[in-house]
């Protein structure tokens, strides 16, 4: 059992190992099962998001207010040409976090993680450094477990509700989260997984939570592009050494902060930012 | 905290709060009725109320009712499921007082039963069911729920406990409310294990018990 919520607590249950193989333990000592069963099911996750990948890329998907869908196979198309401009591992990531996440404004099957508004952040960095880079299925997995540890420090010292804490709590974890298990898979250091959680969570520090109408679409699909992008970008600083003065812990806590102190118009409530821009206007949900 | 907490659930888009809590509002609702609905009124309230058809809420509610589950792809098409069955479902917007943002006040009827709840959804698809049958109550149906509509009388609390505890059934919470001293009253025992069937007949059988619905954890 974890003594405290905290990426310190993380390092010390990892000790010379990883920060995936310190929470699947820890997890399976909770559960009172064991690991290859943990393993099984959250493979069951890994299974729907590739499934979401697939159909969040597959053109003709319309939400039901107009707003998204079927922007991210015109995303894939122009990166599979020679990359994009960012290369083929960004522009891929970037394409099938546009691609779950416009599926979840769809109505489609995904995996909250850690919210369905965020949805398209993991997948989209997982998904791509599998392709590019080859890894196995069962590091994906683990990989996810690496994710689920960081989110779950993020969810007790701070929060992971737009509602409660903005966008920085949605995407902003989602980005830490996939800093973190794009770091493990790539075989960095516990140290440095907290290190890119630590840069990832500055990065999108005061992101605000303003969807247009109120409905997880406008700017949410967006801003699961740009949490893989800041996931990829935190996880390569931290490979190549870089390492912040702030430690993960002290972030994670300022963001909690920062979230409790924004406006109740920009936690959710479609009243402020994004969502008070003219042009939104006309694609409110329609109600009863 | 658990891990499924953060990778899951595993649910249909587009929100954790207003799609697959409410769907599990629901699932919950179906299952305290203890038959196939024949029907519902669902008032929405709140921003359940305001975001409702861009959410899917109303669908969402409509494929709980018909027994989907929250990851189930046809709960996008539980509108048009529920008028091929012929099942009557009917939204309108509801008026309450000091209630949670995410609120639905469900009525819902089959061949024999009729039922009216109050539920919440309260974040993160979690759900909290606030009134049944008028009588306050507060229960999420995360764990299995044993609902029983009894008179407040001496004993009928022990009775009940006497006859899980001889089934080996442990209670983990218990809760009742009652309207007035002597009136009607609703017991939520929160319970690990599945009662057999004969123990639910038998529940039934006790004097003071009018009615006992099974809720399997969602």
């Amino acid at each position: 059992m974890l003594k405290e919520y905290s990426m310190a607590e993380l390092l010390r249950q990892a000790g010379g190992g990883s920060i995936a193989q310190a929470v699947l333990k820890d997890q399976a000592e909770q559960d009172g099962v064991s690991r290859e069963r943990l393993m099984e099911d959250m493979a069951k996750a890994l299974e729907v998001m590739r499934q979401a990948a697939r159909e969040g890329l597959t053109p003709g998907l319309r939400s039901v207010s107009g707003m998204t869908g079927g922007q991210a196979p015109q995303y894939k198309a122009w990166v599979e040409k020679d990359g994009g401009l960012g290369g083929q591992a960004l522009g891929q990531a970037g394409a099938i976090a546009l691609g779950v996440a416009e599926l979840n404004a769809c109505m489609g099957r995904i995996v909250a993680a850690p919210t369905a508004g965020a949805c398209g952040v993991l997948p989209g960095v997982l998904l791509a450094l599998e392709k590019q880079k080859g890894y196995t299925g069962e590091q994906l997995v683990m990989a996810l477990f690496t994710a689920a540890g960081v989110g779950e420090v993020i969810a007790h010292r701070a929060s992971i509700a737009g509602a409660e804490g903005g966008c920085q709590a949605e995407v902003g974890a989602a980005a830490a989260m996939a800093a973190a298990a794009a770091v493990e898979l790539a075989g960095g250091q516990p140290q440095q997984a907290a290190a890119a959680v630590s840069m990832a969570l500055m990065n999108l520090m005061g992101l605000v939570c303003d969807p247009v109408g109120g409905l997880v679409e406008v700017p949410c699909v967006y801003r699961n592009v740009a949490g893989a992008a800041v996931a990829l970008t935190a996880a390569d600083m931290a490979l190549a050494g870089i390492a912040p003065i702030l430690p993960a812990d002290e972030v994670i806590d300022a963001m909690g902060r920062v979230g409790r102190m924004m406006p109740a118009g920009l936690r959710e409530t479609g009243e402020e930012g994004c969502a008070a821009c003219p042009s939104g206007g006309r694609f409110r949900s329609p109600s009863f | 905290m658990h891990v499924f907490d953060i990778i899951g659930p595993i649910m249909i888009g587009p929100s954790s709060s207003h799609t697959a809590g409410a769907a599990r509002i629901g699932l919950v609702a179906r299952q305290l009725l203890g038959e196939t609905p024949r029907g519902a009124r669902i008032g929405l309230y709140g921003s359940f109320a305001a975001t409702a058809r861009g959410h899917g809420t109303d669908r969402a509610l409509a494929a709980g009712l018909l027994g989907l589950a929250v990851d189930d792809p046809a709960l996008k098409d539980s509108l048009e499921m529920a008028k091929a069955q012929g099942v009557d479902l009917g939204f309108y917007q509801a008026r309450l007082r000091e209630a949670h943002p995410n609120t639905a006040v469900v009525e819902v009827w089959g061949e024999r039963n009729r039922v009216s709840l109050r539920a919440a959804s309260v974040g993160g698809g979690a759900i909290r069911v606030q009134e049944l049958d008028g009588l306050p109550v507060n229960f999420s149906g995360e764990a299995n729920t044993l609902i029983l509509r009894h008179l407040d009388r001496p004993g009928a609390i022990a009775q009940v406990s006497r006859l899980l505890a001889e089934a080996n059934i442990n209670i983990a919470t218990m809760q009742v409310f009652r309207e007035r001293a002597g009136g009607l009253a609703v017991m939520a025992l929160e319970i690990d294990g599945w009662p057999q069937p004969q123990v639910v007949e038998k529940l039934r059988a006790l004097e003071d018990i009018q009615r006992v619905s099974l809720l399997r954890r969602i």
